[in-house]
């Protein structure tokens, strides 16, 4: 799997930056409520790559990706996607950015219940009054298997359906990257396993970058890449992980975490 | 999670002060509304006793509609009466009183004080010259004819120092009076605001009745002697056509008479405060069911750790009851603040109402707050049952039950039922009743069936919605999403504007009603009349028909008749100039030879007396005089021109006082200014006199009209602004239930402009809905009722005030925007992640 359906050389993939963090610091709070979330991370998130965040809650994983997504503000260094930089950036152009170089999946599907799954899929592009490319959207629908359900209610939809409809939106608009967050959290085994499995040929096939945020070893394992976050600074990084491997390198972060 | 629970708190606590404040508003209303009329009635009270101070018996002519008196005669009292009244044992002193109206002009030459209560009356001069009833404060009193006393405040506020001359008028000419003296007095009228003249008694009784009679004596009652003592004495004297009444019982005659005229402002300033809180109960209603959804959770853990559906319910009241506490304590204490600025507001504007202390009654007090209380804990009443209906299941549920949305079948089965059996009865009411039952079935039958309306009408307002792209979609959506809640929500501004245009409707074709049969069949340049309303002197008609402008004049002069032993006005008019001054279809005859026993009847007269032309009756004057007149023609008439019109001099020898209610006048050339002027001029400038064209009547027909719709659109208003408090608490709520939403529609590039539009356009829609239901129903009221009008106005015709309409759909626009200004900002400002995060 070296090219893409769309031809994307495997070199160039691979050498292109989509975000970048560099000493991005989240500090929560003043004085002695202060909490520090992020400590000077620096990550780099490559194009068609999928990477996984892990590390226990409170490690700051969620944090970095909110700080990433340009869904938050940073106390301190520098996020860039691509080559925009986000701090600095008013809300208007922050909302910009977000609609149209970026890709949302949430836990808990956040779809419109009033909008139709077609709907829903193509919010992000009715919203900046564009019209999806329609050849893109058929594909996109069709990897995600949504093609007989698109005139329903997401409260007609399961759970997995849904977030199928969830992943499609994302991926609807082409964006430069992809924000997931616990995107299994809410689904049964099966469905889960599905959905991560959409987001990996999104990446192999679609030359897509996902990031995902996740606390289970089997969710990680789909990704190229995994990076451990702990008390807010990246600890650790794992290539072609295993459910196994993830799980082993998570013991031994809680086995220090108790020692010291 | 604290901070969400607070934020929780926070919003509950909103939520719960748009309720607070709607019920607060309503019950304002209402003890405003009691603290205002029982501070006035006190006032009116103590100032009538005081009026009745130096009385103790009055005695007053007593008319007895027998058959055998003469049908004009009007009973006097006699200066021998009140001599002997004044020798009777007891009595200490008698005054006699004539009075009537007296218009005092300014130095500006313009009336002083409003028309209707200008009044004057005789200086009695008792023992030692002196009236007790006008202490007199500078100066001395009337003497002769050309002599004249002012009450203080209307010579302090006209200018006027003793020496002074004074321009007064009675019936019509102007006297120029000397003035001798300024006196105080506890009149009630003066103390109203109004002016008093006083003339010496020969004058007065010249001016108002006849020499040597009297329209009221009062007696004094000698130390010792009671009241009921003194009336009895007097009894014995009295003529049959007089009686005496003691001063106690006049002064509960009138406390009852003004108790009455309070209870009907009352009744009817209740009527709107009931309208105000009919509207808040739909935001109660609303903002009940919404904590009860919200809270289903909590409710089902309760039910499963074995609380029974009546404690939850009752859980559900006692919140409300807490709620409609407040609300109450809070209007109270608003509604006292209304009832005294009401009161200076009135003072302030025409001084009008007599002073006296503010006047807070208990039962003032425990209305408002059981009003308060009872009108919240009844709108609560439903949405606490449906709190009492969550399974304990839903508790275990991870997913959080939603309200569920019943079948509106059996709601729209019982709302077309309603609306058509009301619509029914509205189309064939004949009276009053029924049209208002018809009309209330009518309202409340839509209300149940908005939500099945609000779907299609809303539907059709997507084409103008797409033109905001996506937020207007949303918005669109987001307006039908809950129907229920829309429904009610738009419900209450439809009451509102079903009112106000049902009234402007009406009002509106009244006005083109009244006008038309004031104007439509006048040729006459003008209408002389008074100011007052009270009759014209016949030297106005003199003076006119000799202006060398002048073609032709006619007066309007009543005199009582009785023909076939029914009482009967017969209308006095200048036979000869009638054709000129009136353009009256006939459907016979006309007004050629209209004099001597020749008459003109109208068409309603005609069919039921069954005369027609040529007819001739027998009639009885107001002398007791009978005589023959025969029907020279036959118009028709409407509730202005109507009756037997007689030619004036068929009439006069018969008249023992001749009073003309109005002059008409036709000038060379129509009317213009000039002529205007020196008509004015020829009447001697007289403030009294009103002297009118028919653009001058129109307008004032439009102006009373507009000042009562006025009153109206201010007393509805508060409807209004409670409606407005619900589409806040509406989008409020709504704003808070979709924060998840909202928060990702930011997360995927939806901005803080597109948020606030999105509210924004949904409170539009939500409002635009009630306002045209509202306006609709209106105008089919208004519709409705022109029927039922039509059997009192003849010329009635409905009239659509489109501008008046489009103003209002303007109003719902605007309502919809200033009730989304807070909800948008709060949803704009939503922090994204708590939104997204939050459960």
């Amino acid at each position: 799997m070296t090219t893409t359906p769309f031809g994307a050389p495997a070199a160039v993939r691979t050498a292109a930056v989509a975000a970048r963090a560099t000493d991005l610091t989240k500090v929560y709070g003043q004085g002695e409520t202060q909490v520090v979330a992020l400590d000077a991370v620096s990550v780099e998130f490559r194009q068609a790559e999928f990477t996984a965040i892990m590390g226990p809650s409170g490690s700051g994983k969620s944090t970095l990706m909110h700080c990433m997504a340009g869904l938050d503000s940073v106390s301190g260094g520098s996020a860039r996607i691509g080559d925009v930089e986000l701090t600095g950036l008013n809300d208007k152009k922050l909302t910009r950015l977000r609609r149209d170089k970026i890709g949302f999946i949430f836990q808990a599907f956040n779809l419109l219940p009033t909008l139709n799954a077609l709907e829903n899929i193509t919010l992000p592009m009715d919203i900046a009054g564009r019209k999806p490319d329609k050849q893109w959207l058929d594909m996109v629908v069709d990897t995600v298997g949504l093609s007989g359900r698109l005139k329903h209610r997401p409260n007609q939809l399961s759970g997995g359906q849904q977030q199928r409809v969830a992943v499609a939106r994302a991926l609807a608009g082409r964006p430069e990257i992809m924000f997931a967050d616990e995107p299994t959290g809410n689904l049964d085994s099966r469905s889960g396993a599905e959905v991560l499995g959409f987001l990996r040929n999104s990446v192999r096939e679609l030359g897509q970058t996902v990031v995902m945020v996740t606390h289970d070893p089997v969710a990680a394992s789909y990704a190229d890449r995994v990076v451990f976050l702990a008390d807010g600074r990246i600890v650790d990084e794992l290539r072609e992980p295993t459910a196994d491997a993830v799980l082993d390198r998570m013991k031994r972060f809680d086995a220090k975490g108790r020692t010291s | 999670m604290f901070r969400t629970a607070l934020r929780n708190v926070l919003a509950h606590k909103a939520r719960l002060l748009m309720t607070v404040l709607a019920v607060m508003l309503g019950v304002a209303f209402v003890s405003g509304t009691l603290v205002f009329t029982s501070t006035i009635s006190d006032a009116y009270q103590k100032s009538s006793e005081k009026g009745f101070t130096g009385v103790d018996v009055a005695i007053e002519p007593h008319r007895k509609s027998s058959e055998e008196d003469n049908p004009g005669a009007v009973p006097q009292l006699s200066q021998h009466l009140l001599d002997q009244a004044a020798k009777v044992p007891g009595a200490a002193s008698a005054t006699g009183t004539v009075n009537g109206f007296a218009a005092v002009a300014g130095k500006d030459g313009k009336l002083v004080g409003e028309g209707f209560n200008s009044s004057g009356a005789n200086y009695y001069a008792g023992s030692g010259g002196k009236d007790p009833r006008y202490p007199l404060k500078s100066g001395r009193a009337p003497k002769g004819a050309g002599e004249i006393a002012l009450d203080a405040k209307t010579a302090e506020r006209a200018g006027y120092k003793v020496g002074d001359t004074v321009r007064v008028s009675v019936d019509g000419p102007v006297l120029t009076q000397r003035l001798t003296g300024v006196f105080t007095t506890d009149d009630g009228n003066v103390a109203a605001g109004g002016s008093l003249a006083l003339f010496d008694t020969a004058t007065a009784q010249q001016l108002y009745a006849k020499p040597g009679e009297f329209s009221r004596i009062d007696v004094k009652a000698a130390a010792g002697t009671s009241q009921a003592a003194l009336k009895t004495s007097i009894e014995k004297i009295l003529p049959k056509d007089a009686e005496a009444t003691t001063a106690k019982e006049l002064a509960d005659e009138q406390s009852r008479v003004i108790a009455q005229s309070m209870d009907g402002m009352r009744t009817s300033l209740l009527v709107f405060a009931g309208i105000s809180l009919f509207v808040g109960v739909f935001i109660i209603a609303n903002t009940f069911t919404m904590l009860v959804a919200q809270r289903t959770k909590e409710l089902a853990l309760m039910r499963a750790v074995g609380a029974s559906r009546r404690q939850v319910t009752r859980s559900v009241l006692i919140e409300a009851f807490v709620v409609g506490s407040v609300a109450g304590v809070a209007g109270l204490g608003a509604g006292i603040g209304i009832g005294a600025g009401l009161r200076s507001l009135i003072s302030g504007t025409g001084a009008t109402v007599p002073d006296g202390p503010l006047v807070i009654a208990p039962s003032t007090v425990v209305t408002s707050l059981v009003v308060g209380i009872v009108v919240t804990m009844l709108a609560a009443w439903l949405p606490g049952r449906r709190a009492a209906k969550i399974p304990p299941v839903a508790a275990m549920n991870s997913v959080h039950a939603v309200a569920t949305t019943k079948s509106l079948v059996v709601r729209n089965t019982i709302g077309g039922v309603l609306t058509a059996a009301g619509a029914a009865l509205v189309l064939t009411a004949t009276s009053s009743t029924m049209m208002g039952l018809g009309a209330g079935l009518v309202l409340i039958g839509v209300f149940v069936l908005t939500p099945l309306l609000s779907r299609p009408v809303i539907a059709a307002s997507a084409p103008v919605l797409r033109l905001f792209g996506m937020p207007g979609k949303l918005a669109r959506q987001n307006a039908v999403r809950n129907p229920r809640r829309t429904a009610a929500t738009a419900s209450a501004l439809m009451i509102g504007l079903t009112l106000i245009t049902g009234l402007t409707v009406i009002a509106g074709s009244v006005q083109q009603a009244i006008d038309k049969m004031a104007t439509g069949a006048l040729k006459a340049d003008y209408v002389v009349s008074m100011a007052s309303m009270t009759p014209l002197s016949t030297d106005v008609d003199k003076k006119l028909s000799a202006h060398p402008d002048v073609t032709a004049t006619s007066p309007l002069r009543s005199s009582p008749a009785r023909i076939d032993g029914d009482h009967q006005s017969l209308t006095g008019v200048n036979g000869a100039t009638m054709g000129k001054l009136t353009n009256l279809d006939f459907t016979s005859g006309s007004f050629s030879g209209l004099s001597g026993d020749k008459v003109v009847i109208d068409d309603a007269m005609a069919r039921t007396k069954h005369w027609k032309l040529g007819s001739s009756f027998d009639v009885t004057f107001e002398d007791g005089k009978k005589g023959k007149l025969t029907v020279g023609g036959v118009y028709k008439g409407n509730d202005l021109m109507r009756g037997i019109w007689v030619d004036k001099e068929t009439l006069a020898p018969h008249q023992s006082q001749i009073d003309d209610r109005q002059v008409m006048v036709k000038v060379k050339g129509g009317a213009d200014d000039k002529v205007k002027d020196s008509l004015a001029k020829a009447l001697g400038d007289n403030p009294a006199i009103q002297i009118q064209t028919k653009q001058d009547i129109s307008d004032g027909i439009s102006k009373a009209i507009g000042l009562l719709l006025n009153m109206l659109y201010g007393l509805l208003a508060m409807a209004v602004v409670v409606a407005v408090l619900g589409v806040i608490n509406t989008l409020a709520m709504s704003v808070f239930e979709r924060q998840q939403e909202i928060g990702m529609l930011r997360a995927i590039g939806l901005d803080r402009k597109g948020i606030k539009r999105m509210v924004r356009l949904e409170s539009l829609i939500i409002s635009l809905f009630g306002g045209v239901m509202g306006i609709g129903l209106g105008v089919f009221f208004g519709w409705a009722a022109g029927d039922l009008i039509k059997k009192g106005i003849s010329t009635y015709e409905l009239v659509l005030p489109w501008e008046r309409m489009g103003v209002f759909l303007l109003l719902a626009a605007f309502v919809g925007v200033l009730a989304a200004l807070w909800p948008a900002r709060r949803a704009a400002k939503l922090n994204m992640l708590a939104a997204i995060k939050a459960e």
